[in-house]
């Protein structure tokens, strides 16, 4: 008697095709994205090709699209996040999960956590009326040795990257710092032990944990960087809206995100548009990328942990970014 | 000063260090809500939650169509994720060892982190340009979508909390596993699922960038699908790169709306989510 009830077993299996046709509606979801972007922009792919990303021009009027300064406005006001965020992040997780009061711990992380659930648009408000000001006062006061550097040419505006850097670091401190937290909670307490064991002090044990979860914390950093070059709306309001690359923090840049942002429901002609979600098809799998790799490294060091003893597993799914 | 004391003077300032993190990380946090709070307060009115925005260079108003339609947008939006994203996460959590429930798992977790603005532009190409016009549908899609990824897998994980020994004494009465699922496994874990929709709520009530040109923005209520709708978002954005003192004002006094609303749902969901691991721990 293989099977004792066909009946049922013909229930069961159109049980597991009706939600397995919800959950391929995810991946559709995803693969209609991917589909219905690339075939808004065939246009400007067409007419343009890899000259789009390496032109520097972006002149709507005559219809020119060059997207060079939008990738390295994003970039670059990435990278300046990372730097910024990346110490900060990794200080938070390694205190909450290593050396915090217990009775502090949860307040500590909740208010962390609570920097990710402000809304973007909330940010940007702030950043025009408090952090711009704020940052052109800084950069009047610069000493004029300073104004040589390259680093901080140009007027003092209070826009610009600098000011986009900031607002961005902020931004993605709690994704990290939530990722990072959960992958030395997946680190053995084994490990810590052994090296107290062998006399270490607190930071040579804490580094023993950094080490062994290494693959898992730079998925955190990625995940962050990911966060960063999709941010939207507070960098629109703060970066200055201005195509040129410059390395300069005092200087008002674009980025790929806001130009769609604002020009979006400007785009006139067929081309401009096609131009303008062609630049959101790179932005999207740049994150595709990004996203899968750092969720690859974070499940890397969490799955035997995760396998053996699920912690904290309510509490997972609902934090910030967290891979769970 | 010998080598232990070195490494134990270095292992000191780690730790300082460390606790400085999380003190500058609160700075900012502090700074945001106390401008929020203040200019925000300070703004608000009777009139902000009734009336209608007034015309420019005319004092006064206030955003009561904005937040009307942020709701409107919300409801949309839930409509069309939470039965997707449950019924999905069912899937994941009933037979979540399949090849095809590790690629549903990645895909959700990679939608989960695609850029807002992304989003928009896809349901710009799904719904605004067939039509030729905004519309609070577009708006919807665009936060519905966002919405999948986060209750799939809160339901995913809610749902694996629930002990086995329930779905297996429901089959061993005879249910189907359809039955099983729907009628014990969910209900159980309603709370929990519940929690997380509030968070995804909380998440794209704040959304700015899919709306600016799904939805758009509108200077009358309508609760028509076909027809472009204001939401707080992209109000307090339109308001806030004005160039008039007023509407500043008001964008303050939307920016506090936004932050009480996204607040009330984190705490909210704080509370129920301790309670539930209380429980599962008992």
């Amino acid at each position: 008697m293989k099977n004792p009830s066909p009946r049922r077993s013909a229930d069961d299996r159109g049980f597991r095709t009706g939600t397995g046709f919800f959950a391929f509606l995810v991946v559709l979801l995803v693969a209609g994205i991917l589909f219905e972007l690339y075939r808004t922009s065939a246009l400007s792919i067409a007419k343009f090709g890899l000259r789009f990303w390496s032109g520097k021009t972006w002149n709507p009027v005559s219809g020119e699209f060059g997207a060079l300064p939008f990738i390295w406005g994003t970039l670059y006001s990435a990278f300046l996040a990372m730097f910024l965020s990346t110490p900060v992040a990794l200080g938070i997780a390694v205190f909450l999960s290593e050396l915090s009061p217990r009775p502090l711990r949860t307040p500590l992380a909740f208010l962390t956590e609570l920097l990710a659930a402000i809304p973007s648009i909330v940010y940007g408000l702030w950043g025009v009326f408090v952090l711009v000001p704020l940052v052109r006062r800084l950069e009047v006061a610069a000493p004029l040795w300073m104004r040589k550097i390259p680093l901080f040419s140009g007027p003092p505006l209070g826009v610009g990257m600098g000011a986009a850097a900031l607002i961005l670091a902020v931004m993605v401190i709690p994704f990290t710092s939530s990722v990072a937290r959960e992958v030395l909670r997946a680190v053995p307490a084994t490990q810590r032990e052994a090296a107290y064991a062998l006399g270490a002090t607190r930071w040579e044990a804490i580094q023993v944990a950094l080490r062994y979860g290494r693959t898992g914390v730079i998925g955190a950093v990625i995940l962050g960087f990911g966060r960063a070059v999709g941010e939207t709306m507070a960098v629109t309001m703060v970066i200055g809206n201005n195509p040129q690359i410059s390395a300069s923090l005092f200087a008002p840049q674009y980025s790929m995100a806001a130009v769609i942002a604002n020009e979006f429901t400007e785009a006139a002609d067929d081309l401009y548009l096609s131009a303008l979600i062609e630049i959101g098809l790179v932005l999207f799998v740049i994150t595709l990328v990004v996203n899968a790799l750092s969720r690859l490294l974070i499940w890397i060091v969490t799955r035997e942990v995760r396998a053996a003893a699920p912690q904290d597993p309510v509490a997972a799914p609902l934090a910030p970014g967290a891979p769970a | 000063m010998n080598r232990t004391a070195r490494r134990k003077a270095l292992s000191a300032v780690v730790v300082v260090l460390c606790g400085a993190a999380v003190v500058v990380a609160l700075i900012p946090l502090f700074f945001v809500f106390a401008y929020v709070l203040q200019k925000g307060f300070s703004s608000l009115n009777w009139d902000f939650f009734t009336k209608m925005p007034k015309p420019v260079g005319e004092p006064g108003g206030g955003m009561a169509n904005a937040m009307l339609g942020t709701l409107y947008l919300i409801a949309i939006a839930s409509a069309i994720a939470v039965p997707v994203g449950i019924i999905a996460g069912v899937y994941l959590s009933e037979y979540g060892k399949r090849p095809f429930a590790g690629l549903v798992r990645l895909t959700a977790d990679v939608l989960n982190g695609v850029p807002s603005i992304v989003i928009g532009i896809f349901a710009y190409g799904l719904a605004v340009l067939p039509v030729k016009h905004f519309s609070a549908l577009a708006g919807g899609l665009a936060l519905g979508f966002m919405m999948i990824p986060i209750i799939t897998r809160t339901t995913e994980e809610l749902l694996n909390l629930v002990p086995g020994t329930l779905r297996e004494g429901a089959l061993a009465l005879g249910a189907t596993r359809a039955r099983a699922a729907f009628s014990v496994m969910v209900p159980a874990a309603l709370p929990g699922i519940m929690t997380g929709i509030l968070v995804a709520l909380a998440r794209i009530a704040g959304e700015t960038a899919p709306l600016l040109f799904t939805s758009f923005n509108n200077r009358y209520f309508s609760a028509r699908l076909d027809q472009p709708i204001s939401s707080l978002t992209v109000q307090v954005y339109t308001y806030a790169i004005s160039p008039y003192d007023d509407w500043h004002r008001q964008a303050w006094a939307g920016a506090l709306v936004l932050v009480a609303f996204v607040f009330i749902f984190s705490v909210l969901a704080r509370v129920v989510t301790r309670r539930l691991e209380r429980m599962h721990r008992a």
